[in-house]
């Protein structure tokens, strides 16, 4: 068995961050309006910490080609990903660690984003 | 200035209930892309959306002295008993499990245990929020 899953790159635009905002009920705008981004300090709009981890959720529902069969996830937000206009891309890459552990990492722009990204699978 | 020392072991009150629709799933998911069948599992995060409003409640609580502009998401883990479908009713209901303070940055650490209208315990949000306190 390879332990290695395909890794896969996900855009990540700004329509996509305003529609998570409404969809998920956290208007902040950090996550829409580059102006208030640059005036807390941030270089441009970051995405939601929980989109990014939407993103690894998603990626270990397309790797087993079924959804609802994780049990439990988790990160830490380590570095945020920095959207401009014309959108970013997220890349998220899994390792089978036992039988139920895919231990992941997701990075943007080669920079890792999330802080031990682990999915564990209903067993 | 600081978070109240006292909120450490505090609960909170249960969020109102929400009516998880195929509407709210469907658009969680196409905003992030994930496979969703109408009727199936919601995404995995989905359940942050009740999580968040326990939050929000903690962080609009004057008692607790959490300047909302100086929060920031440090770390999240969903522990799921069963996967969330449209047609639940969920309540968050927030514990604040622990507060440490370093160098002026106050670490809470809170676990949301969100159950269905039976009562019974469908997934718990374990959220850190890293609060910068503002000048004093």
């Amino acid at each position: 068995m390879t332990t290695e899953l395909t890794p896969a790159t996900y855009p990540v635009t700004r329509e996509a961050l305003v529609a998570y905002a409404a969809a998920s009920g956290d208007p902040n705008p950090i996550h829409q309006d580059p102006e208030v981004a640059r005036s807390v300090g941030l270089p441009d709009v970051i995405a939601h910490g929980m989109y990014t981890l939407a993103l690894a959720a998603r990626y270990v529902d397309e790797q087993l080609g079924e959804p609802g069969l994780i049990a439990e996830l988790g990160a830490k937000f380590t570095k945020p990903v920095v959207v401009p206009e014309r959108g970013t891309e997220v890349v998220v890459e899994g390792t089978w660690r036992d039988r139920t552990t895919i231990a992941l990492k997701v990075t943007c722009l080669g920079e890792t984003v999330l802080g031990n990204p682990v999915a564990v699978l209903r067993a | 200035m600081a978070v109240d020392a006292a909120l450490a072991g505090r609960t909170f009150p249960p969020t109102a209930a929400y009516d998880v629709t195929e509407q709210a799933v469907g658009d969680f998911a196409a905003a992030t892309g994930t496979p969703y069948t109408p009727g199936g599992p919601a995404p995995t995060t989905f359940p942050i959306v009740v999580a968040f409003a326990a939050m929000q409640e903690l962080m609009a609580d004057p008692e607790v002295g959490i300047e909302l502009h100086h929060v920031v998401h440090g770390q999240q883990k969903f522990v799921h008993e069963r996967p969330v479908t449209a047609g639940d009713r969920l309540t968050a209901t927030l514990t604040v499990s622990g507060l440490r303070r370093i160098a002026g940055t106050d670490i809470i650490t809170t676990s949301s245990a969100i159950t269905d209208a039976s009562g019974a315990l469908v997934c718990t949000a374990d959220a850190t929020l890293v609060h910068q306190a503002g000048d004093r």
